[in-house]
């Protein structure tokens, strides 16, 4: 017994040495894996309030470009509005059955929830952004974000106001999307060179590709509605040894001066989730 | 000033610094990443203990994981450089017994060529497992290793361009004082 005491006071400073690596690792692991760390609520609730102190004065630098993105999106959506349609020929009259579903209404699936980036890198392999925006305003992980260009990323942690997104340039993360023109489905990941480029994998050698195609999200993926744009194509890697296209893509989203984003909430994403999650334990 | 007040006045201007300013910059090239706030620990006194040393730095990195969304990857270089810090120290200046006059390591108390050989042999530690922890989740071989010679290449420039702005005054210790 005396000789295990005299060992661990002989060694007490590479015990405590190694003490202090296994919990680091071990945050480190458990993050990887859940994105749930020790504290990282609390901390992400002062590292956010750190971050916006810091954006009060970025935000400068980038309002006039910000305002030009807005501007366009507004002319965008002021497209879309009512009042520029007219309606159809009303000489031919509807007849609603007598059948209780009105096939006619549409049931909002997506909601959309304005918030400000605070925080948000480019430089690392593993990017995040934090955005003013949490718990208490309805935020939850696994939604879906968006900017007005194109996709960003998905929520990945929440705390009382700020929220951590995983950013599109992150070596983990992966996203279904098509092809706009044939609708192939393939997977969009982050190699870590550019900030500007991500690689889209898994398009079969059938689809007709050609530089400068637009690549929209799929809405298999289930975080974003069908439709929003994810990047262009850039160049054609033609894999002899492989069925599939590696293609190299434009991002739409400029990440060096993203200002303001949407969170979209899938109102059915849990029920989706739990049927996909007890039909794969059935068949396991 | 105390030491005690200056050290975390430094503290908090080292983690700003790495945070706020240099990962901000746009980043020149995938293998580049300008790392310098572990300067801090090189700066901290001799006459700390090894394990008070050691819970420091790892509070230390742990406040910048949380900036960086990486919990306990910054915390475990900077636990691992403060563990080996002493060694390298005993074998840099056995001779004179500069640790006792003087308060830091620095270029004064140390001398030009022992301390160049401190700073790089721990940032070369430093670099190494951070990249090497990076490395197990994604990344090939000439991933790791380019990125460590650049990224130090990098860090030492930083280094040297700190030494030369904030030049620290030690001040001689004597028993007499």
């Amino acid at each position: 017994m005396r000789n295990v005491f005299l060992f661990i006071r002989r060694y007490a400073n590479f015990i405590f040495f190694l003490v202090l690596q296994i919990i680091a690792l071990s945050f480190l692991i458990r993050y990887n894996k859940f994105h749930e760390a020790a504290f990282m609520n609390v901390a992400g609730e002062v590292t956010g309030k750190l971050d916006e102190k810091y954006n009060g004065i970025e935000y400068y630098f980038q309002l006039k470009r910000t305002n030009e993105q807005l501007n366009r999106e507004n002319e965008r959506l002021n497209q879309m509005l009512r009042e520029n349609f007219e309606g159809t020929d009303s000489s031919k009259r509807m007849i609603v059955d007598t059948i209780l579903n009105d096939s006619l209404k549409r049931i909002q699936k997506y909601f959309y929830l304005r918030a400000k980036v605070v925080g948000n890198t480019v430089s690392s392999q593993a990017n995040f952004l934090t955005i003013h925006r949490g718990a208490a305003q309805n935020v939850k992980p696994n939604m879906g974000v968006i900017s007005s260009q194109g996709i960003v990323g998905t929520v990945v942690n929440v705390s009382e106001n700020y929220s951590s997104v995983m950013s599109l340039l992150h070596r983990q993360y992966k996203v279904v999307v098509k092809l706009k023109k044939g609708g192939e489905r393939g997977t969009v990941e982050w190699d870590g060179a550019s900030p500007m480029y991500v690689t889209l994998k898994d398009i079969p050698k059938s689809a007709k590709v050609s530089t400068g195609d637009t690549v929209v999200t799929s809405q298999t993926s289930s975080l974003f509605p069908g439709n929003i744009m994810v990047g262009t194509v850039l160049e054609i890697v033609d894999d002899k040894s492989s069925n599939f296209f590696t293609l190299r893509l434009k991002t739409a989203t400029n990440f060096f001066n993203v200002e303001y984003v949407y969170v979209i909430e899938n109102i059915q994403y849990d029920e989706q989730k739990r049927l996909e999650d007890s039909t794969r334990k059935k068949f396991q | 000033m105390s030491n005690l007040l200056k050290n975390t006045i430094r503290f908090v201007l080292f983690i700003f610094v790495q945070v706020f300013i240099l990962f901000k910059i746009p980043p020149l090239h995938r293998f580049v990443t300008p790392y310098l706030y572990y300067l801090y620990i090189l700066w901290l006194p001799f006459n700390i203990s090894r394990a008070g040393l050691m819970l420091l730095a790892f509070i230390f990195g742990l406040s910048l994981d949380y900036f960086t969304h990486t919990p306990g990857l910054h915390a475990a270089a900077c636990v691992l450089i403060a563990y080996i810090r002493p060694f390298i120290i005993n074998l840099l200046i056995s001779q004179d017994g500069a640790d006792k006059s003087y308060a830091s390591p620095s270029i004064t108390s140390m001398g030009w060529a022992p301390y160049g050989t401190y700073v790089l042999v721990l940032t070369l530690f430093h670099h190494g497992y951070l990249v090497f922890l990076e490395w197990m989740n994604f990344g090939s071989f000439w991933f790791f290793l380019g990125k460590i010679a650049a990224t130090t290449a990098i860090s030492m420039l930083l280094i040297f361009l700190t030494e030369l702005l904030f030049y620290r005054k030690e001040k001689f210790r004597t028993n007499a004082a």
